[in-house]
């Protein structure tokens, strides 16, 4: 008797430890890549922000306009002035959760697929998605990588009847990042 | 004494059941990004101040970014008071071709020629401060601006003895703009203008002025622009005005239409700034563009930072 009431609060001990653990990076990287038989445009931001709290499966992106980086600085300038009006609305983010999250174990090594609903915000719009992500664990540490398409109409961001040939309506994002525990 | 054991234990688990619950309800709490703190690691630099590498006649602080040509034509049409007759100075036109070139994301170098006294002018452009918030902060955007045009025009007397350096002007000056907000942005350009030969000898060779100018959008693509040139007074004739220029700025994707209305037709900095002769009371102002296209030469072959 004694031995199995232990035995549950050690447990008990154990995973409140566990749920509580939080993983983060701010290095993740987010790419768009929008094709169009006029020209195919791309561009990089290295800087953005992903937490994953374990326990209750929520997930929340973040990241800066501005960062984005484009083979063009011609392109860049035009993307945060006349299309993302970054000095408006300077980040987009994503608040989300993790559906079954009871099939990820992320204290053993595996690799997930999983699916994350929740609100995207950017420039000013709130949309809610579902995207399909991969969760790699290996030896401890979490990597996610995920790839999801975006209509810019969606989101308000006018495209003139100008280029509106050079700039796709599916915009392909890929989102990669390597998580570490978040030590609070 | 088992009765103790019990009790302790159901003590520690109701403990441990409370931590579990506490901890459940930390877990849900909304953000997540909050618990990172506020982002104070990254430097996030004004963009845009000014659509084009010109305001109207000025240059702004801005420059085509690193391997982008930015090929330019401007035209000053004739003045407004020389009467239908001449279609209100739609009947002439000066003009200047330019070439300019981002060599960096800081420095730009340029040339051009004006039709007007067949100039041909030369400049470099050079990001010396950049406007920011976050992990760096500052209020303005600064370049510095120096410019040289040689004169070729036949020599008015051929007779004496002319010097190839009568025939350079220099300019230089130090821009200071700030964008207060998306849509106002405001610049000071205090200049000098150095002329080799002046016409009349109550001309001074240095001519010291201070210019100003702005833009307010309309839209994103849009903006009414301001701007300009106070002379020092006791530098130049009384022949020659202040330049002071409307204009309108439409961006397209690759180009910028600015019109606008001036009294100034010289296109080189130290044209419009010491040889502006129109005046706004007598009408004798005229409409202008500036077409500004960019050609992107050299992409960046990473997109990495």
């Amino acid at each position: 008797m004694k031995k199995i009431i232990l035995s549950i609060f050690l447990a008990t001990v154990a995973i409140t430890q566990l749920s509580a653990q939080k993983y983060f990076t701010k290095d993740g990287s987010i790419k768009f890549f929008s094709a169009t038989k006029a020209e195919n445009i791309e561009a990089n931001n290295n800087k953005a922000t992903f937490v994953l709290d374990a326990a209750t499966g929520q997930v929340e992106i973040s990241v800066l306009i501005t960062g984005f980086v484009f083979k063009q600085a011609l392109m860049q300038e035009h993307f945060n002035e006349n299309y993302m009006e970054s000095e408006k609305f300077p980040k987009a983010t994503f608040k989300g959760k993790i559906e079954d999250l009871s099939s990820v174990k992320l204290t053993a090594d595996g690799s997930y697929k999983i699916k994350v609903t929740g609100d995207m915000t950017m420039h000013g719009v709130t949309k809610q998605i579902t995207v399909d992500a991969t969760l790699n664990v290996r030896g401890g540490k979490i990597s996610v990588d995920s790839k999801f398409g975006v209509n810019p109409k969606d989101y308000n961001i006018a495209i003139p009847d100008m280029v509106r040939d050079n700039i796709a309506s599916n915009i392909e994002i890929t989102l990669k990042g390597d998580l570490q525990e978040l030590k609070k | 004494m088992r009765l103790i054991h019990i009790r302790k234990f159901a003590k520690a688990g109701l403990t441990s059941l409370g931590l579990l619950l506490f901890c459940g309800a930390y877990s849900q709490e909304d953000d997540l990004l909050a618990l990172l703190g506020e982002d104070s690691t990254t430097t996030t630099y004004t963009m845009a101040t000014f659509k084009s590498t010109r305001v109207i006649n000025m240059h702004s602080v801005e420059s085509p970014g690193t391997g982008v040509l930015d090929f330019r034509i401007s035209h000053r049409f004739g003045p407004f008071s020389s009467g239908a007759n001449n279609l209100f100075g739609l009947d002439v036109a000066s003009m200047r071709l330019g070439f300019e070139y981002g060599v960096t994301d800081k420095l730009m170098a340029g040339f051009g020629r004006s039709n007007v006294n067949k100039e041909v002018d030369g400049f470099l452009k050079y990001k010396l401060l950049r406007q920011s918030k976050g992990l760096k902060n500052m209020p303005v955007s600064v370049s510095l601006f120096a410019s040289v045009v040689v004169r070729t025009t036949p020599w008015s007397d051929p007779e004496r003895k002319n010097y190839f350096t009568s025939r350079l002007y220099y300019c230089w000056q130090v821009l200071v703009a700030r964008k207060f907000n998306e849509k106002l942005s405001i610049q000071l350009a205090p200049t000098l203008v150095h002329r080799n030969l002046v016409t009349y000898t109550s001309e001074q060779n240095d001519v010291l002025a201070m210019g100003a100018g702005g833009r307010y959008k309309f839209t994103k693509r849009t903006s009414f622009n301001l701007e300009y040139f106070y002379v020092l007074p006791n530098q130049l004739t009384a022949d020659y005005a202040n330049s002071l220029s409307f204009g309108f700025d439409i961006d397209t994707g690759g180009h910028v239409f600015q019109l606008h209305i001036t009294n100034s037709s010289p296109m080189n900095d130290k044209g419009f700034i010491t040889e502006t002769t129109g005046r706004w009371d007598k009408g004798n102002i005229q409409f202008g563009f500036n077409v500004s296209r960019m050609f992107t030469i050299k992409r960046k072959p990473e997109i990495t930072e």
